[in-house]
C-alpha cells in the first residue's frame, strides 16, 4: 500500500502538471482538493481518467470522485480494493 | 520608445504603448532582449522564461503550449497594473491544432483510448485568452480570429471599434501562432 | 455617426431541413433532430442531433457539380448558395466564417497535418469557390463564434472597411468532439432540457447557417433586422466553468442593451444558450436576473437542435428573426420543471406574440459570452 501511495504521488505531480510540488509536500491523509494543491474540475477529471487508464478502474458514478479523491489515504484504498490492472 | 501612430477614416489616431515579440526563444518588450534562452524546444525556453520573469503562477504548467506563448507575451505588457478596462483581441494562423493534434493522438487507437479532458480543454484557440483574462482580472471585451497571416490593419480596426465605442479603454492585440516547434508572437497595447 | 447595420437575408442547413421554411415547419409542430446514435465504436449509444447522411448528399448533388468538398464543406455552400445568388460580391464585401473545429475529422490517424485542417484554408476554399475578393476573416472564439460573427460584420462594416458581409457559421459532428465532451462528463443520458430540474448534459449537434448583412439594404429585402448592440465579455474566473454570478454574460447584455439604448422592458424575446449543463443555464438564470430580465419570454433551442457549437449562435438567431416575422415564440423545448435558483419566463408551447427587439445570448469555453441585440425594423 505504501508503495502504491508514493506512486499515486508521481503520478499526480506529473499527469496534473504540478511542477513546483514535491513529493513530499503531499501529506497521505491531506485534503486534495480544497487544500493547497490548488486542484479543480478538470483535475478531478483527469483523476477518473487515471483510474481507468492506469488500474483499469472505470467510474460508473462519477460524482463518486468526491470521495474517493479526497486524499492520497482514500484513493490508494479505493484503487487496492478495485484495480483490475 | 517613440509610440506609432495610424490614421483612421475618421481622422482620429491610436496609439501603440508597448510591444513584445517572442520567438526563437528570445522575448524582446520594445526593443529590447529581456530574455533569452538556449533551450531549442519551446517546453524548456517556457519554463525558462516564466523562472526568468518570477511569476509564480501554478497555473501555466497546466496550460498548452498557446496559451504559454500568449500568457508569457501578455504577462510582459500586462504586468501588475489595473487592466478592468483591456480588451484582447488575439489572432493566428494554426488555431488550436497543436493541441488538436496531440488531442487525437489520444483517440486515435481503440485499444489505447483515453481522451484527456485537460488536453481537450485546449483545443479551442480562445482558451490562451481566457487565461489572460483570469490571471489579469480582466472581465472585458474578447475576440479570437484565426487569418492566414497577421493582418495588423484588420486587428487595428476591428480594436479601434471597441475603443470607440468605448466598450474598453485599451486593447491588448496581437498574433499569437504555434505549431510544434514554430511559434511566434507579436503582442502590443493600443490605445485612443 | 455609426451607420445602421441590418441582416436582410438568411438560410440554413440543419437536421430539421436544408432551408428556413423547412425548419421553422418542423419547429412549429415541434420536430427536434435529436436521436440515438452509436457513432463511436468504445461509446455507448448517446443522443445528438445529425443531418441525414444521404440527404445531405443528394442535396448537394442537386446543387453543385463538383466533389471535392467535405461534409462540412458541403454544409457550407449550401447554406450559402441561396444568398449568394440574390446578393452581389463586391470588392468591399466581407465574407466571414464562424466554427469551432472546422474539418477537424481530417486529423485521424494523420502523422502530419492535412491543409484541410487550417481554418483559413477551409475558409478561403468556401469564398474561392463563390468568388470573393477579399480576405476572409475566421471567428473561433468557442460556442460564441455565432453570435460574434454578426457582431464582427457590424463592427467592421461601421469601421468603414466593408459595405456588406456575408456571414457563415458551421460545425459538424466528429468523433474529436464527441469524445472530448464526453471526458468532460458533459453529454446528457437523454434528449436534454435546458433549465429543467432533471438536467444533465448536452446534445451534441450539427448545422451550418449563413446571413447576408448590409448598411445598404435594398428596396427589395423581405425584412431588415438592425443590429442595434453587441458585446463579447470574458468571465476571467475559469477557462471551462463558468463565473458563479454570470459576470461575463451579465456585462455583455448590458453593454450590448446600453449600445442598442434598449431597456429591459423593451425587450421582447430572449433566445438563450441554454446548454443543459447544470451550471451554464444556473449561470444564464443569475445573469438574465441581475439584468432584471426574469420577465421577458426566453427559450433555448439545443432540445430542438443539440448544441451546434459554431453553428449555434447563428442558427439561433436566425430561428429568433424567424419567430419575430412570424410572430410567433416558440417553447423551450424538453423544459417541464424548473431547475435554475433565479426565476425566468420560459416558453412552454407556441404563442402569437409581436417580437421587435430580440437578445441572443451565447457562452463558451474559455469563459466567453457573447450579446447581440435586434431591432424588427
Amino acid at each position: 500500500m505504501e508503495n502504491l501511495k508514493t506512486e499515486l504521488k508521481h503520478k499526480i505531480i506529473n499527469v496534473l502538471n504540478l511542477e513546483d510540488v514535491s513529493i513530499e509536500e503531499i501529506n497521505d491523509s491531506d485534503p486534495l482538493f480544497g487544500g493547497g494543491l490548488g486542484l479543480d474540475s478538470i483535475d478531478a477529471l483527469e483523476l477518473i481518467v487515471l483510474l481507468d487508464k492506469d488500474y483499469g478502474i472505470k467510474l460508473a458514478d462519477p460524482k463518486k470522485g468526491k470521495d474517493i479523491f479526497q486524499s492520497i489515504d482514500t484513493m490508494a484504498a479505493f484503487i487496492e480494493a478495485n484495480r483490475t490492472k | 520608445m517613440q509610440p506609432l501612430y495610424w490614421k483612421n477614416a475618421n481622422v482620429e489616431f491610436m496609439k501603440k504603448i508597448n510591444s513584445c515579440t517572442i520567438e526563437h526563444s528570445k522575448i524582446i518588450v520594445n526593443d529590447e532582449v529581456i530574455f533569452e534562452s538556449q533551450a531549442e524546444l519551446f517546453s524548456d525556453f517556457a519554463k525558462e522564461a516564466y523562472k526568468s520573469l518570477h511569476l509564480n503562477y501554478p497555473k501555466f504548467h497546466k496550460m498548452d503550449h498557446l496559451s504559454k506563448l500568449a500568457f508569457l507575451a501578455a504577462e510582459t505588457l500586462l504586468q501588475e497594473d489595473d487592466h478592468s478596462s483591456t480588451a484582447i483581441v488575439f489572432a493566428n494562423r494554426s488555431s488550436s491544432l497543436d493541441t488538436d493534434f496531440k488531442y487525437q493522438e489520444s483517440i486515435n487507437s481503440q485499444e489505447n483510448y483515453f481522451p484527456s479532458p485537460a488536453v481537450f480543454v485546449y483545443t479551442l484557440p480562445n482558451i490562451c485568452v481566457g487565461e489572460i483574462s483570469i490571471k489579469h482580472h480582466m472581465q472585458t471585451e474578447n475576440a479570437f480570429f484565426v487569418l492566414d497571416e497577421f493582418d495588423e490593419d484588420f486587428l487595428n480596426d476591428y480594436s479601434r471599434q471597441i475603443l470607440e465605442s468605448g466598450k474598453a479603454e485599451k486593447v491588448l492585440c496581437g498574433w499569437t501562432e504555434l505549431y510544434q516547434e514554430s511559434y511566434k508572437a507579436f503582442v502590443y497595447l493600443l490605445t485612443l | 455617426m455609426k451607420q445602421d447595420v441590418y441582416i436582410t437575408d438568411y438560410n440554413c442547413v440543419t437536421p430539421l431541413g436544408f432551408d428556413v421554411s423547412s425548419n421553422w415547419d418542423a419547429l412549429l409542430q415541434g420536430k427536434s433532430g435529436v436521436a440515438k446514435y452509436k457513432i463511436i465504436d468504445s461509446l455507448d449509444a448517446f443522443y445528438a442531433s445529425a443531418i441525414d447522411h444521404e440527404k445531405l448528399e443528394e442535396e448537394f448533388n442537386r446543387n453543385f457539380e463538383r466533389q471535392d468538398f467535405t461534409r462540412l464543406e458541403k454544409m457550407f455552400l449550401l447554406s450559402l448558395k441561396p444568398l449568394i445568388e440574390k446578393h452581389t460580391i463586391s470588392e468591399d464585401t466581407a465574407f466571414i466564417l464562424s466554427t469551432t473545429k472546422g474539418n477537424i475529422s481530417l486529423l485521424k490517424n494523420q502523422t502530419t497535418l492535412p491543409e484541410g485542417v487550417y481554418l483559413s484554408r477551409l475558409a478561403q476554399k468556401i469564398a474561392d469557390f463563390f468568388g470573393f475578393t477579399t480576405k476572409p476573416i475566421v471567428v473561433s472564439n468557442a460556442c460564441v463564434s455565432g453570435v460574434m460573427a454578426i457582431a464582427v460584420a457590424k463592427n467592421m462594416i461601421q469601421a468603414g472597411r466593408y459595405k456588406d458581409a456575408f456571414v457563415v457559421a458551421g460545425d459538424e459532428l466528429s468523433e474529436f468532439v464527441i469524445s472530448g465532451f464526453n471526458s468532460f462528463q458533459a453529454i446528457g443520458s437523454e434528449p436534454c432540457q435546458p433549465y429543467d430540474k432533471n438536467r444533465n448534459g448536452i446534445n451534441i449537434g450539427e448545422a451550418a447557417a449563413a446571413a447576408y448583412i448590409t448598411s445598404h439594404p435594398s428596396e427589395n429585402e423581405k425584412f431588415r433586422f438592425k443590429i442595434l448592440g453587441d458585446s463579447a465579455v470574458n468571465d476571467a474566473n475559469h477557462i471551462s466553468g463558468p463565473s458563479r454570478t454570470g459576470d461575463g454574460l451579465y456585462a455583455s447584455i448590458k453593454n450590448a442593451m446600453t449600445e442598442a439604448h434598449v431597456s429591459p422592458e423593451q425587450i421582447d424575446f430572449i433566445s438563450a444558450h441554454g446548454t443543459a449543463t447544470l451550471y451554464n443555464d444556473e449561470m444564464e438564470a443569475i445573469a438574465f436576473n441581475r439584468m432584471e430580465l426574469q420577465h421577458v419570454p426566453l427559450n433555448s433551442m439545443k432540445a430542438f437542435y443539440g448544441h451546434s457549437l459554431g453553428a449555434s449562435g447563428l442558427l439561433e438567431s436566425i430561428i429568433s428573426m424567424e419567430s419575430a416575422l412570424h410572430h410567433t415564440l416558440l417553447p423551450s423545448k424538453n423544459f417541464k420543471e424548473m431547475g435554475v435558483s433565479h426565476p425566468l419566463n420560459i416558453i412552454t408551447e407556441n404563442q402569437t406574440a409581436e417580437i421587435n427587439y430580440i437578445l441572443k445570448t451565447a457562452s463558451g469555453f474559455g469563459g466567453c459570452n457573447a450579446a447581440i441585440v435586434l431591432e424588427k425594423c
